[in-house]
């Protein structure tokens, strides 16, 4: 799925990524402790998260994060916006609650980049 | 370790402890020097997440720490020593979900007690040494 399609499902707002909406996404991670997004979260993946602080994009570049998704309605701070900027991690926002921003999005096809701990997903 | 091999590349990096504003500043430093040297992704993405736990607990514990890099043509070693208060039961404080995080650390997303399980995950070799009121000192090594 293109970003710009998840841009479109969460009726999202594009705070930094307006040129790379075209990327294509198939796998997601959403979680608030960005200790448990290096444990788990897979490269190429959305990352779904209600923190708004710049760790959430120095976090998303360690991990190759393709793009950042901030949930319940919350706004980046600037920092992490320009932050986003400088490192072309593509940033956006949704009033959807975690729980409905991953329903909707699995609804349409993106899956978890892990299904479960410990065990690697088939994507076949 | 790196004894019989040629060191290719060295530098170390200052991490300021105590304070969130810089972390990850090394890490990226860190990754950037290693696409340039054309290390296969994965093995970029390892040592940039080991890099950036080591940093994460630099600020989230110590007073300042030094984070050193060498890069053999078969290895990437990286060494983070720290002046903070050190760990008193090394073995606990591996255990995932163990932490010792302030509110402020949690308040950053971090805290969680999964950092140094998460160094050791991401590592080819790992060893920690600390010192209660003195500081702690890791060593990681990524085979390419």
């Amino acid at each position: 799925m293109k970003l710009r399609e998840v841009k479109e499902i969460l009726e999202a707002e594009v705070f930094v990524g307006h040129d790379q909406l075209d990327m294509e996404v198939k796998t997601a991670f959403g979680a608030d402790l960005m200790s448990d997004v290096l444990a788990f979260a897979k490269a190429g993946s959305l990352l779904l998260t209600g923190l708004t602080n710049p760790q959430v994009v120095r976090t998303s570049d360690v991990l190759d994060i393709a793009a950042i998704i901030i949930v319940r309605g919350k706004r980046p701070l600037i920092e992490t916006i320009l932050l986003a900027e400088e490192l072309k991690i593509p940033l956006l926002g949704t009033r959807y609650i975690l729980f409905e921003t991953a329903g909707r999005l699995y609804s349409h096809g993106i899956v978890g980049c892990v299904e479960r701990v410990g065990e690697k997903r088939d994507f076949s | 370790m790196t004894s019989h091999e040629t060191v290719a590349y060295e530098n170390s990096f200052l991490v300021e402890g105590k304070t969130f504003e810089n972390a990850g500043h090394v890490s990226r430093q860190v990754k950037t020097l290693l696409q340039k040297m054309k290390f296969p992704k994965e093995v970029v993405r390892r040592a940039a997440i080991v890099t950036y736990e080591a940093e994460i607990n630099i600020c989230s514990y110590a007073e300042r720490g030094k984070i050193v890099l060498r890069v053999t043509p078969k290895q990437i070693n990286i060494e983070a020593t720290d002046e903070g208060q050190g760990i008193a039961d090394i073995e606990l404080a591996m255990k995932e979900g163990y932490s010792t995080a302030t509110p402020k650390i949690v308040h950053m997303g971090f805290g969680a007690g999964m950092g140094l399980a998460n160094i050791k995950r991401f590592s080819d070799e790992f060893h920690i040494t600390s010192e209660v009121g003195k500081g702690t000192h890791l060593e990681i090594i990524i085979r390419a």
